[in-house]
């Protein structure tokens, strides 16, 4: 399979999905449309952790942290000032927050950049720590984010949060910094960088007796993936409209990291496949937490069981199947090529 | 500040600081032995305080039975998690039984909202804990003296347990190296199922008495005192019992001094914990009494 026979094969997949959301978009209603914006949410937020855990190996559970930076800064940026003037109800807001405004683009840019900052400041002390005490202390990152957006109301709006965001994320903003991401994380993974981040989840000792500067590598994917991170929170933000600080609890980040695992640690399509699959799970499984009439027989809703479903099919893929669905492979049109011609993939 | 507020901060510190010493010694001991941050044990904890308020209202038991049951209960379930869900993963990477722990903490969490309904419930607290004492100007509940105390009592059990029986020798054996306890002819699961069963017991106790402190019940009121705990697990230096009684103590001082001293900073209560989380990971990062294990190739 040469390269630009590949290119011209992912140039019409795109053009295939282009069709598709043009589709949707006229013929699908507001729910389906919602659930396939999720999906591509969850795919940006997907691949951004399966850099920083399954590809260079560093347990990261601070997602919800810069999701949350991603969020607000783009919150910030999109919302007119005099939207911000009936907002900010408690406390007014500080001068900057107030007359701040940009478009939808450059917000989305902003709130990554802000939070790819914030994992550079961060990583830079902690990545010196080691798997679980990383996980934990970028855990304590997050929560340190979330309480300080509880407090300081004249730039959140404290625990009220923000309501009325502009709805500028459709499916074609959504699918598009979705490729884009998908582009630059394969760029990256392809390129001599993505081998050593592969050394280093592999051996990390051994990766510093190459001569690698364990740090500086690590540092930098880190610092993609919060980017990544917060730009699935700007997105999801303007998605959503509303926003809250109890919205960036552990649980978001547990649902990405379920995501992750489940695709397969070190697969992006693992991801993709997890990210489509437990997206519409996620969405489906809601009908156990609402009541249900069958004939003139009604159960009760139970609310809670969707998340009781999903933290046992996290419990039992990490019990049965470690390596997710995916494992470390990864489908590319050399091996639907090969699945073509009937050979063994 | 006069002399009696200040000992009646003291106390509540004191109070704090015993029951996170009480869940940060589970985590110390299931870190001690398996290398593993034990994330369903702040959800164990949630289960005792849920056990006794069932216990009381639905079979109307007499408190303490009811507190002695849900702590035999609540360690029972902790030897069962180990068993389901971390038993399996001995031989798997250490990251593995992490995520296993992390969906059986929210798979504990959502059982809860789903059999105890996400509304908060009230407790009901035995009225000899509740009448205040009053020397002087100073007025004390029973509680907060009855919180240390029983704490003291359980902490000393768990002492003798460790250090003078034959199950404790297994486990100060398996924490220093697993694989020459098995060859030594130790128990091995026996052991750390026996190490689960101590730490569960433990953490309902923390966990019951917290619902008298603070009395109110959610299935989510595990989660912030559990990963306070587990903090000053790791400030004390992790896999040492001493230590998370001294990290459960500083934390419950810090907590309340700060904001009495600085009641500006009340709202960010719940950040001092992981500050001094991330401080001392990157001063000691083997914490107080921690030894340093150098990495091998």
């Amino acid at each position: 399979m040469n390269r630009s026979t590949t290119i011209l094969l992912n140039l019409v997949l795109v053009g295939c999905l282009g069709l598709f959301l043009w589709w949707a978009e006229g013929n699908l209603d507001g729910y389906k449309i919602q659930i396939l914006n999720l999906i591509a949410v969850n795919i940006i937020l997907a691949l951004s952790l399966n850099l920083i855990y399954g590809f260079t190996g560093m347990f990261s559970l601070g997602h919800a942290g810069f999701m949350a930076i991603g969020a607000y800064v783009c919150s910030i940026l999109i919302m007119t000032p005099e939207q911000k003037e009936t907002l900010f109800i408690l406390q007014e807001a500080l001068p900057w927050v107030q007359n701040s405004h940009a478009p939808f683009l450059v917000a989305v840019i902003a709130g990554g950049a802000v939070a790819a900052l914030f994992g550079l400041v961060i990583g830079a002390p902690l990545l010196r720590l080691g798997d679980d005490y990383l996980g934990i202390a970028t855990l304590g990152f997050a929560e340190i984010v979330r309480v300080i957006a509880n407090n300081i109301p004249r730039v959140t709006n404290g625990a009220l949060g923000f309501k009325g965001i502009p709805d500028h994320a459709n499916l074609w903003w959504n699918y598009g910094w979705c490729l884009l991401t998908l582009y630059f994380v394969i760029r990256i993974l392809n390129s001599n960088t993505g081998n050593v981040f592969k050394a280093i989840r592999d051996d990390e000792t051994a990766a510093k007796a190459m001569g690698i500067d364990v740090f500086r590598i690590k540092l930098l994917s880190f610092t993609f993936g919060a980017f990544f991170a917060g730009v699935g929170g700007a997105l999801l933000a303007s998605l959503l409209t509303t926003i809250d600080p109890k919205m960036f609890l552990f649980t978001l980040t547990f649902n990405v990291l379920m995501i992750v695992v489940t695709g397969g640690l070190g697969s992006i399509t693992g991801s993709i496949l997890a990210g489509t699959g437990i997206t519409v799970m996620l969405e489906w499984l809601r009908f156990v937490e609402n009541p249900v009439t069958i004939g003139d027989w009604t159960l009760p809703g139970i609310p809670g069981m969707r998340m009781v479903v999903f933290s046992l099919v996290l419990i039992l893929v990490i019990l049965f199947r470690r390596e997710g669905i995916m494992g470390m492979r990864e489908i590319h049109w050399g091996t639907v090529a090969r699945l073509i011609k009937g050979g063994k993939a | 500040m006069n002399l009696a507020t200040f000992i009646q901060h003291f106390l509540n510190s004191l109070t704090l600081g015993s029951l996170y010493a009480l869940i940060a010694i589970g985590y110390t001991m299931v870190y001690g032995i398996l290398r593993l941050i034990n994330f369903a044990h702040s959800e164990i904890f949630m289960l005792g305080a849920y056990l006794v308020f069932w216990g009381i209202t639905l079979f109307h038991l007499p408190w303490p039975v009811a507190m002695v049951a849900s702590i035999i209960l609540v360690a029972g379930i902790g030897i069962l998690v180990d068993r389901i869900a971390y038993r399996p993963l001995r031989d798997a990477p250490r990251i593995s039984a992490l995520i296993s722990a992390i969906g059986v903490s929210f798979f504990l969490q959502n059982v809860a909202i789903v059999f105890f309904q996400a509304i908060p419930r009230q407790v009901y607290r035995p009225a000899w804990l509740e009448n205040p004492m009053i020397w002087g100007e100073v007025r004390v509940l029973p509680l907060t003296l009855f919180v240390p105390l029983l704490s003291l009592f359980l902490m000393l059990a768990l002492v003798y347990i460790v250090y003078h029986t034959k199950a404790g020798l297994g486990m100060r054996a398996i924490s220093k190296d697993i694989e020459t306890s098995y060859l030594m002819g130790v128990s091995v699961n026996k052991v750390i199922a026996l190490t689960f069963g101590i730490g569960s017991a433990l953490a309902a106790a923390s966990g019951i008495m917290w619902a008298l402190r603070y009395p109110q019940l959610q299935p989510i009121m595990g989660a912030i005192p559990g990963f306070k705990a587990f903090i000053a697990a790791v400030f004390g230096g992790i896999g040492s019992i001493q230590g998370a009684v001294i990290g459960g103590l500083a934390l419950g001082f810090i907590e309340i001094m700060t904001v009495a001293f600085f009641p500006d900073l009340a709202g960010y209560r719940d950040a001092f914990a992981f500050v001094l989380l991330i401080a001392i990971l990157l001063v000691k990062p083997t914490g107080l009494l921690g030894v340093k294990t150098e990495d091998k190739v």
